[in-house]
């Protein structure tokens, strides 16, 4: 029940993320859009945030997540700093955690 | 169809989103008889339930329409045998399942092969963080016990745990003990839904809404807890749901009519939301008609879309497209005509009728026993000439 303080413990690039239980991440086509559903509510989200998502499988960690990304999106700039930001706003949400 | 028909029909589909939560009130049996029940009075008159067969359909036909969100709920939903063929369906189907239960009837057998079957999270409902007072507005002695048994039987097989108090004038000075018996058993999310005043709770209003320095005194006391909760990392969130009565301005009730909600009542009645069916207005059937044309085509959908529709104040109000004129159902139960606008917004001409009921909570002295409880015989009363 009581995970780290959210003012401590920033997102590093070692750390591997994982939805937190309950919350399941999904294509929903009648809404041309992923999506992350949790007990009684759903957040759709935008290209990015849906791009970065989509590559949590709970194994890689953060800096194998950006490097999968920068080879997906070579005309993109460096996205480190971009996905470590995201990622840090999904942890402060609780919908994932960070081993 | 002629090619202007369908071109005018896909006009009308492109202003209208797709219904992303679908409701699917399984039946209206209950082993409790909770005296501010959302079921509607006469619901012992429906006695026909739609089939696993047909439950099956309505789910395959509201993900093909655009759901996402699912409810089972009721009356207990777990009454039904068939509950874990249908969990298993709505996973196959790639829906998250939420199931809404008093939490009688269900095993950690259940709990467990619920799990197995797909279902996402389960909600759990209590009367009180006390046991006598939970078990006497439940009316059943025993279910304070089963629901604390099932409460853990949830959070050990893992599921996000949704813990609901529905919040009354007999339960809202217990807000710090119900906030530390959620923390103990581990809930991930807390619902302090004050009491909404339709069916069984808008019969018994007077005996349950809370006066203004009871719901002042409540909302100090969760904002103090979540602010500790805050402060101790916590991830448990409080959800307090206060009662439109004390506002001046209504609720955007259900996100709008046919926007965003579909609820399928027991006997297969298609719903703007769950309360509706206490409206003058004749609603399609999922027997009849498939959910895409119920959504999309039926008068009863489009009975309140847009804004056409509205008489003043609110036809020439600012704030139209911010409330949609409040909640079809409160105007109809407060004023006689559903198109009005909610007497809950003081430009309402009917505004007085909510001064009165919170005059009436400052001087009520019902007590819990005064309460019509919802059960069989009761309801018989509101369709027995």
């Amino acid at each position: 029940m009581v995970t780290a303080n959210p003012a401590t413990n920033a997102v590093t690039t070692t750390n591997i993320p994982r939805f937190r239980r309950g919350f399941r991440f999904q294509w929903e086509p009648a809404q041309n859009g992923h999506v992350l559903l949790y007990p009684e509510g759903m957040v759709k989200l935008n290209e990015s945030a849906g791009a970065i998502l989509a590559e949590i499988d709970g194994q890689r960690c953060v800096r194998d997540i950006v490097a999968v990304l920068e080879a997906a999106f070579p005309q993109a700039d460096a996205l480190e700093s971009d996905v470590i930001e995201f990622l840090e706003h999904a942890r402060q949400q609780h919908w994932i955690e960070l081993s | 169809m002629t090619a202007l028909a369908s071109s005018l029909t896909e006009q009308k589909q492109a202003s209208v989103s797709p219904p992303l939560w679908l409701l699917a009130e399984l039946t209206y049996r209950c082993p409790l008889q909770c005296p501010y029940c959302s079921n509607p009075l006469n619901f012992a008159q429906t006695t026909s339930e739609l089939t696993t067969e047909e439950w099956a359909s309505v789910l395959r036909q509201g993900r093909e329409t655009g759901a996402a969100q699912l409810g089972f709920s009721g009356g207990e939903p777990l009454v039904r045998q068939d509950l874990g063929e249908l969990i298993a369906e709505a996973r196959h189907l790639g829906y998250y399942s939420n199931l809404i239960t008093s939490g009688l009837g269900l095993t950690k057998a259940k709990v467990d092969d619920f799990a197995q079957a797909g279902l996402d999270h389960i909600q759990v409902s209590f009367q009180s963080s006390d046991p006598d007072l939970n078990n006497a507005v439940a009316g059943s002695r025993k279910a304070f016990a089963q629901k604390l048994a099932m409460a853990r039987a949830v959070k050990d097989a893992g599921y996000p745990m949704v813990l609901n108090f529905v919040i009354h004038r007999h339960n809202i000075h217990q807000m710090n003990d119900i906030v530390a018996l959620c923390e103990r058993l581990g809930a991930d999310y807390v619902e302090l839904a004050t009491c909404q005043y339709y069916g069984w709770a808008f019969r018994n209003r007077e005996g349950l809404m809370p006066s203004r320095a009871q719901l002042e005194k409540a909302e100090y006391e969760v904002n103090q807890n979540r602010a500790r909760l805050l402060d101790e990392g916590s991830a448990m969130k409080l959800i307090f749901v206060t009662p439109d009565y004390y506002e001046e301005r209504p609720k955007p009730c259900m996100n709008g009519w046919g926007s965003l909600f579909l609820t399928v009542a027991p006997d297969g009645t298609a719903l703007p939301c769950h309360s509706a069916r206490l409206l003058p207005i004749e609603f399609p059937n999922v027997r009849d008609k498939d959910l895409k044309h119920i959504w999309y085509e039926s008068p009863g959908f489009n009975h309140y879309r847009g804004n056409s529709w509205m008489p003043e104040p609110c036809r020439s109000c600012d704030e139209k497209e911010k409330d949609f004129g409040g909640c079809r159902c409160q105007a109809f139960l407060l004023t006689g005509n559903a198109d009005n606008a909610d007497p809950v917004c003081s430009k309402s001409p009917h505004h007085d009728r909510i001064l009165a009921a919170r005059q009436a909570a400052e001087c009520a002295t019902a007590s819990i026993e005064d309460l019509t409880y919802r059960n069989d015989s009761n309801s018989r009363m509101f369709f027995r000439g």
